[in-house]
């Protein structure tokens, strides 16, 4: 560990880190709701958000060095009580999510001026905070029920959030709409599925669960509680054919939704599924293998390829990122599908990768966005020469994401490539392959777009991005290429969560 | 709504004598809540249904100064945080988060705290599902109602 | 056969609801009949959990008869503070047998890890049957999650309805067609 958070920590402090982390934004959530000044509420905001992060930093350093931490929430012992657990799975996750939050509410400052009507800010940073705690207790959480009550409180929050974007463009309020029928059912398919489990095994922690499952594999029960499960997790981690709902979202939710979003919320859901398929149901189990072959990995190989596909022909900016998050999502699937620990690896490697260029991808363009008022494609020509720094930072973060070499983008497929080859599943590296290839495309307009187009007369008025938006923009950026160079931090993290998942979580 | 039209006039009287019923109602359920079944939430819904009837009854303006909105709304975030503030007073004394047994200080054999503990979260239940119900139906039941009879 | 189909009458009940509240979901136009169908199916699971919870004979989880006079007849001290958390009482120097892995402490209880074992209650088995009360607890948070989402639906509708004019799905849709169009064409002119 290159730092020494733990001992700069008050001593009783220490013991609190899980819960913590989350009750900090919670509590702050109803604050922010009472206080009229939506400044005052964006600095208590920031003011949680970081203190989830140095918890987030303490957690980590505590898991490296003695790893599984399990906090029983009221004094009640586990299995019986709910228990909050931090080990190597979700420590980098709990990180990922806080650190993405602070760099997207330093970025909320000057966007939401623009996005949000001013009696609404107050109100909107209290569901952000709630939407943050959330996403932070789907990660901390080792009881299987409470893992759907922080879904559903993070989901309830962000259809407000989608939705706040209808005052400037209503067809948020639709798209907030459609994705809050989307989620909702995802989220109940996953309480279908736990009490299947329940009814087989009786109990609701995870490492209890995965205990129990065993002696009881082969039942009809658990067999339709994995289906359900896998359906509504996939659901909110928008995997294809279930992903209809997020592209409208991402378009039409305000500028710092869409950055917070795209860079933790379907990753929250997206580590709940690897939660529940490795550590709760094993790849072991022959249903699950049957499952994994025929019909993840082909419905991951086709995202990456028909979304990759969709994407090319976006006019909006903010959608065809949104469709190239979902050929994303499909890579990250593909690396799960393999059923290894390199697999699982990779894909961890990809999800975090993704959230690091995807933010960095949606701010430059929020960035643009502030000064031109539009985010299709046409209007960006040539925006390069009057904002330079937004528009490198985007094509970093543009080229991380086809992955080329010297980004991070390359080392996470490239670690997918090897995952591949060593199971022999050469079709793995053709699918990668193909959808790189679209991806060229599609990123390639966006960049001759904005670097080598004359630029119009309203393109001439565009400024530089505020400083707020640049800093978090830059670090993002910057991380997507010294990842590129050295992910030796990255990859650790990434293979113990890998070794904690294949352990069937068990302490 | 105005008080001169009284061709409600036994709904006027009727509610007059049910709403009292209602609300004591709803503090049977909360403090039975301890030892029976019953509790906060509950206690909560039927405290504010007992505020939606006088609202439906004598309409959303009388409501109004009867409970404000911004109070309904305050009583929400006031009673979410009671909630957790029991947690963080039990980290305080040193216990794990919602832990009741250290909320007052007392042997291992008394469970004075668990009493204690338990009551207080749900009169935090109680006023944040009261003011949540009444801030949702405030802010439905506020909205200029514009919708022709015919688009029914 | 009969016996297999009627004896889960239950399960068919949350079958039926399930798949009226799904096909409502996603068939309706009207974005309120949407809400409906939704609300039905989350209906469906709580029912689904509600039954599981279920045990013949099980009288609603409260105890009563023997059990109640085990649980406060005579042992003031005993209650909760003994048998849980396990941690302060050793921090009290109080009996070893909290802090040990399993045993029996001095009311008779079964132990586990410093906790009561389930089933047990003033140092004897339960005498009578109980119903499960966990599920009802899990239901009664998915029903305030259910409740919110509702609301916050319903709020959506109405501002759509604000900005639309209409709650049909198809309408909105071309609305937004509409628009798209009238954009584009004044842009090319």
């Amino acid at each position: 560990m290159p730092f020494d958070l733990v001992s700069l920590l008050p001593d009783g402090f220490v013991r609190h880190l899980p819960v913590l982390l989350v009750i900090v934004p919670l509590l702050l959530a109803p604050v922010c709701a009472a206080i009229p000044s939506w400044r005052a509420t964006w600095a208590i905001a920031l003011g949680g958000i970081v203190f989830s992060l140095i918890c987030a930093l303490g957690l980590l350093q505590q898991v490296m060095e003695t790893g599984r931490i399990s906090y029983a929430l009221g004094g009640w012992a586990p299995p019986l009580g709910i228990e909050f657990a931090v080990d190597m799975l979700n420590a980098p996750i709990l990180l990922l999510v806080s650190a993405i939050g602070v760099l997207a509410t330093i970025f909320a400052l000057p966007t939401i001026v623009k996005d949000v009507n001013k009696e609404k800010r107050a109100l909107f940073f209290a569901a952000y905070l709630m939407c943050f705690a959330g996403l932070l207790g789907v990660a901390v959480t080792a009881d299987a029920f409470n893992l759907f009550v922080f879904l559903e409180v993070s989901s309830i929050s962000t259809y407000v959030l989608v939705a706040i974007g209808g005052s400037r463009d209503r067809r948020a309020f639709v798209a907030g709409f459609n994705y809050l029928i989307m989620g909702s059912i995802g989220a109940t398919f996953y309480v279908i599925g736990i009490g299947f489990l329940y009814a087989a095994t009786g109990t609701l922690n995870m490492a209890d669960i995965a205990a129990r499952i065993p002696e009881v594999a082969d039942s009809k029960t658990i067999h339709a509680g994995f289906a359900f499960i896998v359906v509504g997790l996939g659901l909110k981690a928008a995997m294809f054919p279930l992903h209809q709902w997020l592209p409208n979202a991402y378009a039409y939710a305000p500028n710092f939704v869409t950055v917070f979003l795209s860079a933790t919320a379907t990753k929250v859901a997206f580590y709940a599924l690897i939660r529940l398929l490795f550590s709760v149901f094993s790849p072991e189990l022959s249903f699950q293998e049957i499952i994994f072959t025929w019909v993840l990995a082909p419905l991951a190989a086709i995202a990456a390829i028909a979304c990759s596909f969709q994407a090319i022909f976006q006019t909006d900016i903010k959608r065809m990122l949104a469709y190239s998050s979902v050929a994303q999502v499909g890579y990250m699937l593909l690396g799960l599908s393999l059923a290894s620990a390199d697999g699982v690896s990779a894909s961890l490697f990809h999800l975090i990768n993704h959230a690091m260029m995807k933010g960095a991808l949606f701010m430059a363009v929020s960035g643009v966005v502030l000064s031109l008022g539009s985010s299709q494609l046409r209007d960006f020509a040539g925006i390069a020469r009057k904002a330079p720094w937004t528009a490198t930072a985007l094509g970093i973060a543009a080229l991380s994401l086809v992955g080329v070499p010297l980004t991070a983008g390359f080392l996470s497929k490239v670690a997918l490539f090897k995952a591949a080859l060593v199971q022999d599943w050469w079709w793995v590296v053709v699918v990668l392959g193909i959808s790189s290839v679209l991806a060229v495309l599609y990123v390639g307009r966006l960049l001759e777009t904005v670097f080598f187009k004359t630029p119009g007369p309203a393109q001439l008025q565009v400024k530089e991005a505020p400083l707020m938006v640049l800093i978090p923009l830059w670090v993002l950026a910057l991380a997507c290429i010294y990842y590129g160079l050295d992910a030796s931090f990255i990859t650790t993290l990434t293979d113990g969560a890998a070794s904690v998942a294949f352990s069937g979580g068990q302490p | 709504m105005s008080s001169t039209s009284d061709h409600h006039v036994i709904l006027r009287v009727t509610a007059k004598f049910l709403i009292p019923i209602i609300t004591l109602y709803a503090f049977y359920v909360q403090f039975h809540g301890d030892y029976s079944p019953g509790g906060g939430f509950q206690a909560g819904v039927i405290f504010a249904v007992g505020i939606i009837l006088y609202a439906l009854i004598f309409g959303v303006v009388d409501a109004l100064t009867l409970v404000p909105a911004i109070f309904a709304r305050y009583l929400a975030l006031f009673g979410f945080l009671l909630y957790g503030s029991v947690g963080v007073v039990a980290m305080l004394n040193g216990g794990l988060f919602l832990d009741y047994d250290f909320l007052v200080a007392e042997g291992p054999e008394g469970h004075w705290g668990q009493h204690i503990g338990i009551i207080v979260i749900e009169l935090g239940v109680l006023f944040a599902v009261a003011g949540s119900m009444l801030t949702i139906f405030y802010s439905f039941a506020g909205r200029a109602p514009e919708i022709d009879d015919e688009d029914w | 056969m009969a016996e297999f189909i009627f004896e889960r009458y239950n399960y068919w009940a949350v079958i039926f609801l399930m798949m009226i509240g799904l096909y409502v979901t996603f068939q309706a136009g009207n974005m309120i009949k949407r809400l409906i169908g939704l609300s039905v199916f989350q209906t469906s699971v709580f029912l689904f959990y509600i039954t599981l919870g279920k045990i013949r004979g099980g009288s609603a989880p409260i105890l009563f008869g023997h059990d109640y006079l085990q649980e406060h007849g005579g042992h003031e001290d005993d209650g909760h503070g003994a048998g849980h958390g396990g941690d302060h009482a050793a921090a009290a120097g109080h009996d070893v047998a909290h802090s040990a892995n399993e045993g029996v402490d001095e009311l008779g209880r079964p132990f586990v890890d410093g906790y009561i074992e389930p089933g047990h209650v003033g140092g004897a088995p339960l005498q009578e049957l109980y119903s499960n009360p966990l599920p009802h607890v899990l239901i009664l948070t998915a029903i305030v999650v259910g409740v919110a989402t509702l609301a916050v639906g319903l709020a959506l509708v109405v501002r759509i309805r604000e900005s639309y004019g209409t709650i049909e799905m198809d309408e909105v849709r071309e609305a937004d067609i509409k628009h798209a169009d009238t954009e584009a064409s004044a842009e090319t002119a």
